[in-house]
């Protein structure tokens, strides 16, 4: 009975106290964002917002381009992860199931560009685009995040389509199904959880993205959502309040997506991380 | 024939069918009513697009990367657009700087650090969640999920905020436990207490990837293998070391492999932190790399730091990377 007891406090506290830790960070973001500025500048802080106001995501909203640079990171965003996907599609169809030359080459290939250092290429990136003319424009960001994401794309929907039983496509192709017909009326349907797990990594990656749009993208109306809450709050001094409403706003869409797709995303992740 | 016949794709399958046909096309090839040659081009055209991209945006950046270290690029040659080749004396340069090997060591340490603790503490948490009940655990896993969620800039501005000098949520903590000194402490003022401030904020974001792997790993361990090894009078313990941490190695590699690159590229937490300050005693490799080539506007230099972190961050992988490779030419 006491073994039980002291069996069951102390993970429970444990977990308890490991909870407070972890969430705590995002409650002080959204709790700070609605406080009066009083509450905020204060000796003592205030654990819950009383008088919430609505204030500093006016501030942050109003702030130069916000709504320009909402656009520039959706559009960036879902386009490289749709580029992405379609031609992950393509290739972890081949890699799955067929067979040719060079392909456990390409295998290999992918699993390493999975690991490629981005952060220390960005020097030769930038001379790239410029020599190109392109320097603040968004189309070399979505090219190069497409990028960024493709490897382990096409390495988890590989590890997906392996999962989908070949006998369902060959029966598929006996009722007189072309190829690609089965792939898409029997293969692609059943994919639907990995293509949800893989996107929502894709779209993470991309929304985070932050030094290269830093070198790129010089102007203001050309930039993404990270590199301006990362300037915001020297912009903004100490405002602290605008700076985490701002924050908020940044978090939020990726937050909700998680948490409706927590589970499938998780159980992807498991099975395409631990296997490439 | 160009079709080679063996693959993976029958690995897993019945020997009978693997049997079935030798040295012919496969069963599945007969209804895809395409002339051989098409049906061989057809996996190549399926992949040109990645191979493409790859080619491109990974491939070009890659040896222009390796071009540019080889060259005197600075803001003149760079307005100019001058092309000095000066041979290896970029190398040579950061190799005979007492800054770079700091930078190395304290690149290394600091991974170190962060990696040994989001290990530990993060295999710790993933098998708490699996002895917790289904409530606490829901719980557990949803502050989990709310820290691994958050977008990386937002979190580090929310870590500045909370460690912020004046009015920040920390000092006040510690205040009032006690610890008056720190009522106005400022943070990034030291490298000790920045780098304490950085990796607790990788350590919180880390961890939940590790933690809900595990958690997921050690659901998938049968209970037989439990119950075997009580019958052979195994305790608690003995359990543990003997069948859960053995059925964990595998998922225990891969996180840390992943966790060790991945810590050691960080760059925006630390970036957006404080640029590697105070006095650039918080840059890491790739910090290094991009303050040296595009804050000082030394891009021949900062490509040739870039390729020597790539070749650092390979050393430290090597052992684990050549496991993976091996293994994968042996599924094939």
């Amino acid at each position: 009975m006491k073994r039980s007891l002291f069996g069951r406090f102390w993970p429970n506290a444990t977990a308890v106290v490991l909870f407070v830790g972890f969430a705590f960070p995002v409650y002080w973001m959204f709790a700070t964002a609605f406080k009066p500025t009083g509450d905020i500048i204060t000796d003592d802080p205030v654990w819950f917002p009383t008088d919430a106001t609505l204030e500093h995501f006016k501030t942050a909203v109003d702030a130069d381009h916000f709504w320009t640079l909402v656009l520039n990171s959706v559009t960036v965003t879902l386009l490289s992860v749709a580029c992405s996907l379609v031609i992950a599609l393509l290739a972890a169809f081949a890699l799955t199931r067929m067979r040719f030359k060079g392909r456990r080459g390409l295998i290999v290939t992918f699993m390493l560009a999975q690991m490629a250092p981005w952060e220390v290429l960005i020097i030769a990136m930038y001379m790239i685009v410029r020599d190109n003319d392109m320097l603040d424009s968004l189309v070399p960001l979505t090219a190069f995040y497409t990028m960024m994401v493709l490897p382990l794309t096409i390495l988890t929907l590989r590890g997906y389509i392996a999962a989908v039983p070949k006998e369902l496509e060959e029966s598929a192709m006996v009722d007189g199904c072309t190829r690609p017909q089965a792939f898409v009326k029997v293969i692609f349907p059943l994919l639907a959880p990995g293509l949800m797990a893989t996107s929502l990594f894709g779209f993470i990656t991309a929304w985070n993205e932050f030094p290269l749009v830093l070198i790129l993208n010089k102007s203001a109306e050309k930039q993404t959502l990270p590199l301006w809450l990362s300037q915001f709050q020297t912009a903004f001094g100490d405002d602290w309040g605008a700076t985490m409403a701002a924050s908020s706003l940044f978090a939020l869409p990726i937050l909700i997506l998680f948490i409706f797709l927590q589970r499938k995303a998780v159980s992807g992740l498991t099975d395409g991380a631990v296997k490439g | 024939m160009s079709v080679q016949t063996e693959g993976t794709d029958t690995a897993g399958e019945p020997a009978v069918r693997k049997a079935r046909v030798p040295a012919s096309p496969r069963g599945d090839d007969r209804t895809f009513g395409a002339p051989s040659r098409r049906r061989a081009a057809a996996p190549y055209l399926l992949l040109l697009p990645a191979l493409l991209a790859t080619l491109v945006l990974l491939g070009w950046p890659l040896v222009k990367n390796g071009m540019l270290s080889f060259q005197n690029l600075n803001p003149r040659q760079l307005i100019q657009h001058l092309t000095e080749w000066n041979g290896v004396d970029n190398y040579e340069e950061v190799l005979t700087a007492e800054e770079f090997w700091r930078v190395v060591e304290r690149s290394v340490f600091f991974t170190a650090v962060n990696v040994a603790l989001i290990m530990v503490l993060g295999t710790l948490i993933g098998l708490l969640l699996a002895r917790l009940g289904k409530r606490m655990r829901l719980l557990l896993l949803f502050g989990l999920v709310l820290a691994w969620a958050m977008p990386v800039i937002a979190a580090t501005t929310v870590y500045k905020w909370l460690f912020a000098q004046r009015f920040g949520v920390v000092n006040w903590v510690l205040d009032k436990l006690g610890w008056h000194s720190m009522a106005d402490h400022n943070w990034l003022e030291t490298q000790f207490s920045t780098f304490a401030v950085v990796t607790l904020l990788l350590v919180w974001q880390s961890i939940p990837f590790v933690a809900i792997n595990l958690y997921a790993a050690t659901t998938t361990i049968p209970r037989e293998l439990y119950e075997a090894a009580a019958l052979d009078g195994a305790g608690t313990w003995k359990g543990f070391t003997s069948v859960t941490l053995p059925f964990l190695r595998p998922f225990l590699y891969a996180t840390t492999f992943l966790e060790v690159i991945w810590i050691f590229k960080a760059f925006p937490q630390i970036f957006a932190m404080n640029e590697g300050g105070p006095d650039h005693l918080t840059e890491t490799l790739p910090i290094y790399a991009f303050v040296e080539g595009v804050g000082n506007q030394h891009f021949g230099l900062g490509a040739a730091i870039s390729f020597l972190t790539i070749a650092v961050l390979l050393v430290i992988t090597s052992y684990y990377l050549r496991m993976v490779l091996k293994q994968e030419e042996d599924e094939l």
